[in-house]
């Protein structure tokens, strides 16, 4: 599985960044920079987790 | 009969000179569907890729597209500033756009073809004209697209074509699948439907033995203007294809705006729409700054690494420019922009920004150590 950012309706809320501080940083603007490649099996919880928390549906998980 | 001179004519062609010039589309020989097969065997045989700066091979996309009452654009826009290829094409030989225009629309079965151009365009008139002198299968239609450098991006095309907003859409879904008011829908740059055209009348092997670029050259040279060029010339080719250079050239820009900066001009070009040559008695990094500064403006302000990010790497540079001390802020942002759009806008940034960054490493030195430019001032 995958993260990935929509990047034109991200809206910087930055809540993906608490829930996976992982996978998950934002940069000095608050929009979140995802750690590269398949989000390890330990974590994939979380991620959908962070997936399902982004209040405009931004974040996405998906069959890498 | 030579493509260097068969490709962009010293003077505007109507539909008779063209068809001197080039003949006529033998249509006879593409007629069912077996002949779109081999339209798009003949684009794969010649080895033709897109035109418009990604380098794809058109074949690849003539097939992707094939589907019942699919759309095909032809992006006639060229919202970088540095490039005119694509008005110089439409102005002089606007038959030859249309030819292939047509040859795309047949190989993929499209009902429809939208020509874009933007709005004002001073080629509208020749676009105009030989639209009037034609019958074609699949009716054209003009769409003037508002003067913005992304709203040429092939997703800002078919979102302004389906919706009237020319901001552009993100990389799903491709337009191939859904483009145009949801249809599949070919968008291909006008001078790679001229290829296209000349694959058809010259043979693709003919073609291929005498292909050229053509490349938009301004800067430091003496016949600035767009010029055909070799595919694979290096470019000191380039810069003597346009009158050779006026002064000593230090670095050119490579690919416009959002494109990459080299000192070397033994490099050979293959598929670049512009070059810029910067005199040595300019400054590059003020050059860069102002360039960044207008991609700033630019942005579509939809995505956050572009919106803030264009600005920040802009002041930066300005900032380089005024003797301040910006690398390390520039090495930590840069890398952010790219990959982080919904278009390819802040990538181009970023790679104009880092090949700055290398090639003018001495005159960063410099500004910074002395708080000012290498170049005396006034000059660039
Ligand atoms: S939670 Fe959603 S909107 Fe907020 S930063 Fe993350 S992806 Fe963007
Ligand atoms: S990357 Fe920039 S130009 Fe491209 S869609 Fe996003 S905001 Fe607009």
């Amino acid at each position: 599985m995958k993260l990935s950012v929509d990047p034109i309706g991200c809206r910087a809320h930055g809540l993906c960044a608490d829930l996976l501080p992982e996978r998950i940083r934002l940069d000095e603007w608050g929009y979140p920079v995802l750690a590269s490649g398949p989000v390890p099996p330990g974590l994939v919880a979380d991620a959908r987790r962070a997936a399902a928390a982004c209040p405009v549906l931004a974040l996405r998980m998906r069959k890498s | 009969m030579s493509t260097l001179t068969t490709l962009l004519p010293p003077h505007r062609l109507d539909l008779a000179g063209h068809r001197r010039h080039h003949g006529v589309v033998p249509w006879v020989a593409y007629h069912d569907d077996d002949g779109r097969d081999r339209l798009i065997d003949a684009a794969r045989a010649a080895d033709l890729r897109g035109r418009g700066g990604g380098g794809f091979p058109t074949a690849v996309k003539l097939r992707a597209a094939r589907a019942r009452r699919s759309i095909v654009v032809a992006n006639g826009c060229e919202g970088d500033p540095l490039s005119r290829k694509d008005a110089a094409l439409l102005a002089l030989s606007p038959h030859l756009v249309l030819d292939g225009l047509q040859l795309a629309a047949h190989a993929i079965g499209a009902t429809e073809a939208v020509l874009c151009v933007h709005a004002g365009s001073p080629v509208l008139g020749s676009v105009a004209a030989a639209l009037a002198e034609r019958e074609d299968r699949v009716p054209v239609r003009v769409a003037e697209i508002p003067r913005r450098y992304v709203a040429s991006e092939e997703s800002a095309l078919v979102h302004y074509l389906t919706s009237g907003d020319a901001r552009p859409l993100g990389k799903q879904p491709r337009p191939a699948e859904r483009g145009v008011r949801g249809r599949p829908t070919l968008v291909d740059n006008v001078d790679t439907l001229a290829q296209l055209a000349l694959v058809v009348l010259l043979g693709p092997n003919h073609y291929r033995a005498a292909r050229t670029d053509l490349v938009t050259v301004t800067g430091a040279v003496r016949a600035p203007g767009v010029v055909p060029v070799r595919a694979g010339a290096s470019l000191s080719e380039v810069l003597a294809a346009a009158g050779g250079e006026t002064e000593p050239v230090q670095a050119v820009l490579i690919g416009g705006y959002g494109g990459t900066w080299t000192a070397d001009l033994r490099g050979t070009l293959s598929g670049i729409a512009a070059v810029y040559a910067l005199p040595a008695s300019a400054c590059g990094l003020d050059y860069t700054a102002k360039v960044l500064a207008f991609l700033a403006a630019e942005s579509a302000r939809q995505c956050g690494p572009c919106m803030f990010g264009l600005p920040a790497i802009a002041a930066d540079f300005a900032e380089l420019v005024h003797g301040g001390n910006a690398t390390d802020r520039l090495a930590r942002r840069i890398p952010l922009l790219t990959g982080r759009g919904a278009c390819a806008h802040p990538d181009g940034a970023a790679r104009l920004a880092a090949s700055a960054l290398r090639t003018f490493e001495a005159d960063v030195c410099a500004h910074l150590a002395g708080g000012r430019c290498r170049v005396p001032a006034g000059v660039a």
